[in-house]
């Protein structure tokens, strides 16, 4: 990508969402760098998936500026943003239940096939070619994920951490420069918690990329995260390292109460 | 290779493959030794229409996983549409071969076009709307033939909307008269052509299934919001899925109009899009082999009940509902999975020995 170290790669300037009359979401700020893996916590229901939905443009903001990787993206449709390089997981896993893993990883790679329709229906070399290409990354990704031994598994049948680990690995496959995990470790025991960390920096370093992740397991966020904002009631609280975050009394009182 | 076709992933497309090749040359010995009785021979080619329909329904309701009740009017718009090229071309083209695949490509193209049409307002919503579209569709094409007169002799081609003004003279030929349809059609079609045009749609369809686009037809039925995330247009696949399965409906309908002297539009009405769903629905969707047994034994079955007079229909519905119970039935499942594992195990043991 033409991204050097320090123009960033998601700029979010006074992001601003209203449902009818219900202001979800307000004076949303954040900007994430290359290679920063970023977390984003808050309380139930503080509008932490709804950010993550008008990033991805599930839904349209009413205000403000998202600038991504340099473009910005008004007007634009969930697709564009994917292919400028955005990917994300899902709070409530949404796999392609019917079809293989390796399969629901191939549908990531949906637009680096470029063969037509009739050139897939007619078999060409092009299409072998491209799908023999398809194929090996498919099961490289599903090795890093430790699923490769399901490839041909349907979806649906993984055990729920597999499938939380499939759907990054599905959102890998679009190569993006920002991955958007929305609670990756939800469901997961402590163990698989741990794997799970390791494999967010191991994702990171050999691809490259930024990583922004909404999570409510305060160990994996403390562990992995370099940055954090903290999200109230639609307005950010605060924004800064772990450390910080830990000890501000605000973000103490937002969680537990006065 | 040799595993490669019988691995797991390949089967039931090797069994298509084998099942169709085998129906065939028994067929066509049968035909050559004369032991088949001339009703069955005249519900060959029918037959071979309607497998090659259900298999294009199956690619609308079960792989893309949005509900068509039009197909009897693209089978309809491809009828048409072949017998009019046929009937035009009849002199210029003397190949009878040659014009049959040649109107069946264009009926293809045509009922392509319709689906098209029909695609860009509906397909943008998700929801049952192109059930309630194709379902309009199908009774405005019925009424539309109904009222369409049209042939041509040396003067050129006469057209007329609702009355009758078409007069030819008696070296012309009338193509479509009104609620009638199409009569003196030459009969072309041949039960050869209808089993390459059932392995050309297997092909068609399989091809597809593993290929990017087919991948991207199943998940966005599986769901649409991920398919989105990842950079699967939803709309514009659904629209490729279901242009396809309308030109697969449509050849099959030219191949079914020209093998009929006469073919009236009322023939193609609501309930001939039902039974097409039937087919798909009781072979299973999504299951290609299913569609192709269901489609011909339900066909098939009718006629052979007409001995039985009045209660053929009755035996005919009894059966749909036979099948329907027993091949949902948890316990059935069951006993069917036992046995063909014994069988399996008998089958490895005497291999090990």
């Amino acid at each position: 990508m033409s991204n050097t170290n320090n123009t960033p790669i998601l700029e979010v300037k006074d992001l601003g969402i209203d449902f009818g009359g219900l202001t979800a979401v307000n004076n949303f700020n954040i900007t994430i760098n290359k290679n920063d893996i970023y977390g984003l916590i808050g309380p139930n229901g503080a509008g932490k998936t709804t950010v993550f939905n008008m990033l991805t443009k599930v839904y349209t903001p009413t205000r403000g500026t998202i600038i991504f990787n340099g473009q910005d993206t008004k007007g634009m449709d969930a697709i564009a943003v994917n292919k400028l390089g955005a990917a994300r997981t899902f709070q409530n896993i949404r796999l392609f239940n019917e079809l293989t893993v390796e399969d629901n990883v191939k549908i990531g790679m949906h637009n680096e096939l470029t063969y037509s329709t009739l050139e897939g229906i007619l078999r060409t070399p092009k299409y072998y070619k491209q799908e023999k290409a398809a194929h090996e990354k498919a099961i490289e990704l599903l090795k890093i994920f430790n699923l490769d031994e399901f490839a041909d598994v349907q979806a649906k049948s993984l055990p729920y951490g597999a499938q939380r680990r499939l759907e990054i690995a599905r959102a890998l496959a679009t190569n993006p420069v920002l991955l958007l995990l929305d609670e990756p470790a939800a469901g997961m025991n402590p163990t698989e918690t741990e794997e799970l960390m390791n494999t967010i920096r191991f994702v990171r370093d050999k691809f490259n990329i930024a990583i922004l992740l909404i999570e409510h397991d305060m160990k994996l966020v403390m562990g992995v995260c370099e940055k954090i904002t903290v999200l109230n009631f639609g307005q950010v609280l605060m924004t800064g390292t772990p450390s910080e975050v830990q000890s501000n009394p605000e973000v103490i009182k937002a969680y537990i109460g006065d | 290779m040799f595993k490669k076709i019988f691995d797991k992933k390949h089967r039931g497309r090797t069994f298509s493959y084998l099942m169709v090749l085998v129906a065939y040359v028994v067929i066509e010995i049968m035909l050559s030794t004369k032991s088949m009785s001339s009703l069955m021979k005249n519900l060959l080619v029918p037959c071979c229409c309607y497998i090659v329909t259900a298999l294009a329904l199956n690619l609308c309701v079960g792989l893309s996983g949005e509900l068509s009740l039009g197909h009897a009017g693209f089978m309809s718009i491809g009828a048409y549409t072949g017998i009019c090229f046929s009937g035009f071309f009849e002199s210029s083209i003397t190949n009878p071969i040659v014009r049959l695949i040649l109107a069946m490509m264009i009926a293809a193209a045509v009922t392509a076009l319709f689906g098209f049409l029909i695609g860009i307002p509906v397909l943008k919503l998700s929801g049952d709307y192109l059930a309630i579209v194709t379902l309009a569709f199908c009774q405005i094409i019925a009424s539309l033939i109904n009222n369409c007169y049209l042939g041509f002799d040396s003067n050129g081609i006469q057209f007329s909307f609702i009355t009758n003004n078409v007069n030819i003279e008696a070296t012309g030929k009338m193509l479509l008269s009104g609620p009638i349809g199409a009569s003196g059609t030459t009969r072309i079609s041949t039960f050869t052509v209808g089993v390459v045009l059932i392995v050309i749609t297997l092909i068609v369809i399989y091809n597809l299934m593993y290929s990017k686009n087919g991948r991207a037809i199943m998940a966005c039925r599986d769901n649409s919001i991920a398919a989105l995330s990842v950079g699967v247009s939803v709309t514009k696949t659904k629209m490729l899925a279901f242009v396809i399965s309308a030109a697969i409906a449509g050849a099959a309908g030219a191949l079914y109009g020209l093998n009929f002297s006469t073919l009236a539009p009322a023939k193609f009405n609501f309930n001939q899009s039902i039974l097409i769903l039937v087919y798909v629905v009781l072979g299973g969707l999504g299951n290609i082999n299913g569609t192709i047994i269901a489609a011909s034994l339900l066909y098939i079955l009718p006629e052979k009940l007409r001995g039985l007079q009045d209660y053929r229909m009755i035996i005919y519905s009894l059966v749909l509902i036979a099948i329907m119970l027993i091949s949902n039935n948890q316990k059935f499942k069951v006993f069917v999975e036992k046995n063909t594992k014994l069988f399996k195990n008998k089958f490895t043991k005497k291999e090990a020995k």
